[in-house]
């Protein structure tokens, strides 16, 4: 398999970077990423990845563990920068604008995330999701936003008695769906979701799954997940990445129906991964 | 038999504690009959005409163990933030076991430095320094030799640092890093993170840390006794001198005559136990459901 | 965005940052910083009069220069070795306890009480053992300070004992006892040995803390200002001659205090830095 690979490899590059372009015809970008480089210490993690998000649409990015995926939606919010080894090369674009310049407090609204296991914060409910509104300095009426959100994070109706419970009397799936709520108030335009199913039960998995395709009218999502079968089902385009590189980036339909590339068939169809 | 020998080893702590109680308890037997929870209150210790009222060395006690803590918890909780949030982990580490041997310097070293050092400085910059500033407050009014509250209070203050630094950063290390995260991807600042999250998250732990700093300086003997003037009176001003439960004791135990005398201040000694027991039991208490908080989050 | 406050509110949660961040490195600061300026006070006021006659002679006559602390030192050493008695072998015995044979609940009951028993203020324990000894005795005496240094030892060393033999893995006992040892030839011969470094870490910290302790010795072993033969009678200690001498109205005695008070926590600092040392070194098994 390491030969057929490699010399799939030699071909990448230029493919990679039309397949980068092609699915976008006609869309327009919300956030672009450039030659990204991206080096734990001496390590280098990402390697020339370039690849466009288009806006009000789910994006994923699938691949085998440890190919960079949750690297490079961490480049996005520049939550890398608390690992203090981590060091970017290349440009990440938002709006036309590069985040790297950018105060990255006012990024990081813009640009939201939601993490693998649900982490509220020890408050209840109301101050989990007020804390971006409050900490922003968010001028109009905070209860009302509370309540906005948790209606867009579908939880409103099984939580709307008990606002000043902790957020840790709920369960899993609902904790989840808080932390996507509490990342809504804020009214970010991109919402990065690592692998945010991962740690939940199917009936909680499947409710997220449909809070996100009626999210996404309201905000470009960008989710990485290593099953295959929620990308297919969820996104309108996947990124397939390998060993640190942006191997295929397709709509959803071709990648999973017609690969152009033999080593994104050889993961979807259960190869390795 | 191993068992047996090695249990015995290991009772030998229920014993001390029970017999701790006990001595003390049948030890001051008299005063508790004759004045009952009027010992307490009482304004006036006057051995000589068997009048023992403690209520002095309680309002010492107590005013010099809360100047410690409003000095102390602020700078401990401080440096615990900075050692567990900003500095890399190396100097975190050594940072933190420079601060432990600070627990371990002696108490009658702080005294040492406490009558020579500090008393002075109170004495001919602090005091008239507060006095200009704050002087309106009864806090800051009186004449002031250097000895007093005020001086107890910064002695101490110094000394529980350690406890409340060890404790607390070991609780905020425990935080889940996602908690951080979270507060980080929202727009926080560092600041922010650390402060809105990151120390409410571990509250419980760090109250447990001030409950047993409170509790050292309850029972802190040599290092007050040396700086508060061991004069028994009851002063708003923290410039006055006064006096503490354990510095009576450690004055005046030597030369108790007479049986009430000493059984008073043994009464005095069962309530510093008691006192100290009720707050290092709650301080574990709090430091255990921080530990079991990252668990569940 | 709009609803949103403005960047001048952003610059000033920026400000904010720095300045709050950058007050918790000034707490950091000054709270290391303390423990030199302690160091810096000992060697400044004391450090010259460190010298022979500090470790060989007796405390001159009240009011005469040139005296020294010989029987302080030696006092504070059979102190310690009495303290040692009570507290090493109930400590270390008793640790073994509760890391191999107590069930949970026995285990947790008596870690409380230790921890607790720990954070008795000294002079409680020194009222403790003035009951039970000086009273019984009639008189101060060596026994009663080394009696209250030594209960004073006790918790502190029976819970580093049960800790560090406690981060023995399992495996080495399974071993062991696979091999058919006995649970107590196990103990002896594999787990001890395996926590040696961390047990002989908690006796040296433990002596060190009560190495320091003079209020439970005020009225235990009270002072002397001579020698102090046997055991039965009022001994001097480092501590207790800090205490005394700082307290007096003699320069000659305030920098004798300074120098006793650097000597003394030269050792209580030494003894903690060669523990930590010793523990680093690695314990005999990966923690």
């Amino acid at each position: 398999m390491n030969a057929a690979l490699g010399a799939a490899q030699k071909t990448a590059p230029d493919s990679a970077l039309a397949a980068a372009r092609a699915p976008l015809a006609g869309k327009e970008i919300r956030l672009e990423v450039r030659n990204l480089n991206f080096y734990y210490g001496a390590k280098q993690a990402l390697f020339d990845v370039s690849f466009s998000v288009p806006t009000k649409h789910v994006t994923a990015l699938i691949g085998p563990s440890g190919c960079g995926k949750s690297t490079l939606l961490r480049t996005l919010n520049r939550m890398h920068e608390t690992v203090k080894v981590s060091r970017l090369a290349g440009q990440i674009l938002l709006d036309g604008e590069s985040i790297l310049d950018q105060d990255v407090t006012r990024l990081r609204r813009r640009v939201g995330m939601v993490f693998q296991r649900p982490n509220p914060f020890p408050k209840s409910i109301f101050d989990n999701i007020a804390y971006g509104l409050r900490v922003n300095g968010y001028k109009g009426s905070i209860p009302e936003a509370v309540e906005k959100s948790l209606h867009r994070a579908a939880l409103w109706d099984e939580v709307k008695d008990s606002l000043h419970k902790s957020a840790y009397a709920l369960s899993g799936g609902q904790q989840q769906r808080l932390c996507i709520a509490r990342a809504l108030a804020v009214d970010p335009e991109v919402l990065l979701l690592d692998e945010p199913c991962s740690a939940l039960d199917p009936i909680s998995t499947a409710k997220i799954e449909e809070l996100l395709f009626n999210l996404k009218d309201m905000c470009t999502l960008v989710i990485v997940t290593h099953n295959m079968q929620q990308a297919a089902r969820s996104s309108d385009l996947t990124a397939f990445m390998l060993e640190g590189r942006l191997v295929e980036f397709q709509s959803t339909e071709q990648l999973f129906t017609t690969p152009s590339d033999p080593r994104t068939e050889a993961y979807i169809t259960g190869r390795f991964g | 038999m191993a068992h047996a020998i090695t249990f015995v080893a290991a009772a030998t702590i229920l014993v001390i504690t029970t017999m701790l109680v006990i001595v003390l308890w049948d030890n001051s037997a008299l005063p508790r009959a004759k004045f009952g929870l009027s010992f307490f209150v009482g304004m006036v210790w006057d051995p000589v005409a068997e009048q023992f009222g403690a209520w002095p060395f309680v309002y010492g006690t107590l005013v010099t163990t809360a100047v410690s803590l409003v000095l102390g918890v602020p700078l401990g909780l401080g440096a615990a933030i900075f050692l567990a949030e900003l500095a890399p982990p190396k100097i975190s580490d050594m940072l933190a076991f420079v601060i432990e041997l600070l627990a371990a310097v002696p108490s009658v070293i702080y005294g040492l430095l406490g009558i020579f050092v500090v008393v002075p400085f109170v004495r001919s910059t602090l005091a008239p320094a507060l006095k200009n500033t704050l002087g309106f407050l009864p806090l800051f009014q009186g004449p002031c030799y250097g000895v007093s509250f005020l001086a107890a209070g910064l002695v101490l203050a110094i000394m529980i640092v350690p406890f409340i630094v060890s404790v607390s950063r070991e609780v905020l290390l425990a935080v889940p890093t996602d908690q951080r995260e979270a507060a980080l991807a929202l727009g926080s600042t560092r600041w922010e993170s650390t402060w809105k999250v990151v120390v409410p998250f571990a509250l419980p732990g760090v109250l447990g840390s001030v409950f047993l700093a409170m509790a050292r300086a309850l029972g802190e003997t040599m290092a007050v006794t040396m700086v508060v003037g061991n004069v028994p009176q009851v002063k708003a001003s923290l410039l006055a001198p006064g006096y503490s439960i354990a510095a009576v004791i450690a004055n005046e135990f030597t030369e108790a005559t007479g049986d009430i005398y000493l059984q008073a201040l043994i009464e005095l000694g069962l309530v510093l136990f008691l006192v100290t027991f009720i707050l290092n039991g709650l301080a574990r208490l709090l430091i255990l459901v921080t530990s079991q908080r990252g668990g569940t989050a | 965005m709009s609803g949103w406050a403005g960047t001048g509110h952003r610059r000033y949660r920026k400000a904010v940052n720095y300045l709050m961040l950058g007050s918790m490195a000034l707490c950091a600061l000054l709270v290391v910083g303390v423990l030199f300026f302690i160091l810096g006070c000992l060697l400044w006021n004391g450090g010259s009069d460190v010298n022979l006659n500090f470790f060989t002679k007796l405390p001159a006559p009240v009011g005469e220069t040139g005296g020294g602390m010989a029987n302080a030192i030696v006092g504070s050493i059979k102190l310690l070795l009495l303290a040692s008695l009570i507290g090493i072998p109930l400590g270390v015995v008793g640790g073994i306890y509760m890391a191999e044979f107590a069930g949970k609940l026995s285990a947790f009951v008596l870690q409380y009480t230790a921890d607790l028993l720990n954070g008795v203020p000294s002079i409680v324990i020194g009222i403790f053992a003035y009951s039970l000894i000086v009273l019984r005795m009639k008189h101060f005496s060596a026994i009663a300070g080394g009696f209250a240094l030594g209960i004073m030892m006790i918790p502190i060393t029976i819970r580093s004992t049960e800790q560090f033999l406690r981060s023995v893995p399992g495996s080495l006992r399974e071993a062991a006892m696979a091999l058919g040892a006995s649970k107590w030839k196990t103990i002896v011969s594999v787990v001890v040995p395996a926590a040696y470094r961390g047990i002989l870490t908690a006796i040296l910290l433990s002596l060190a803390r009560v190495a320091g302790e003079t209020a439970p010795l005020l009225f235990t072993a009270l002072n002397n200002r001579f020698w102090s033969p046997g055991w039965n009678q009022p001994i001097a200690s480092l501590p207790v001659v800090v205490y005394t001498y700082a307290l007096s109205a003699y320069d000659d005695w305030h920098r004798q205090a300074w120098a006793a008070g650097l000597v003394l926590l030269g050792m209580v600092l030494l003894t903690n830095i060669i523990a930590r040392a010793i523990l680093s070194r690695g314990i005999s098994v990966p923690r």
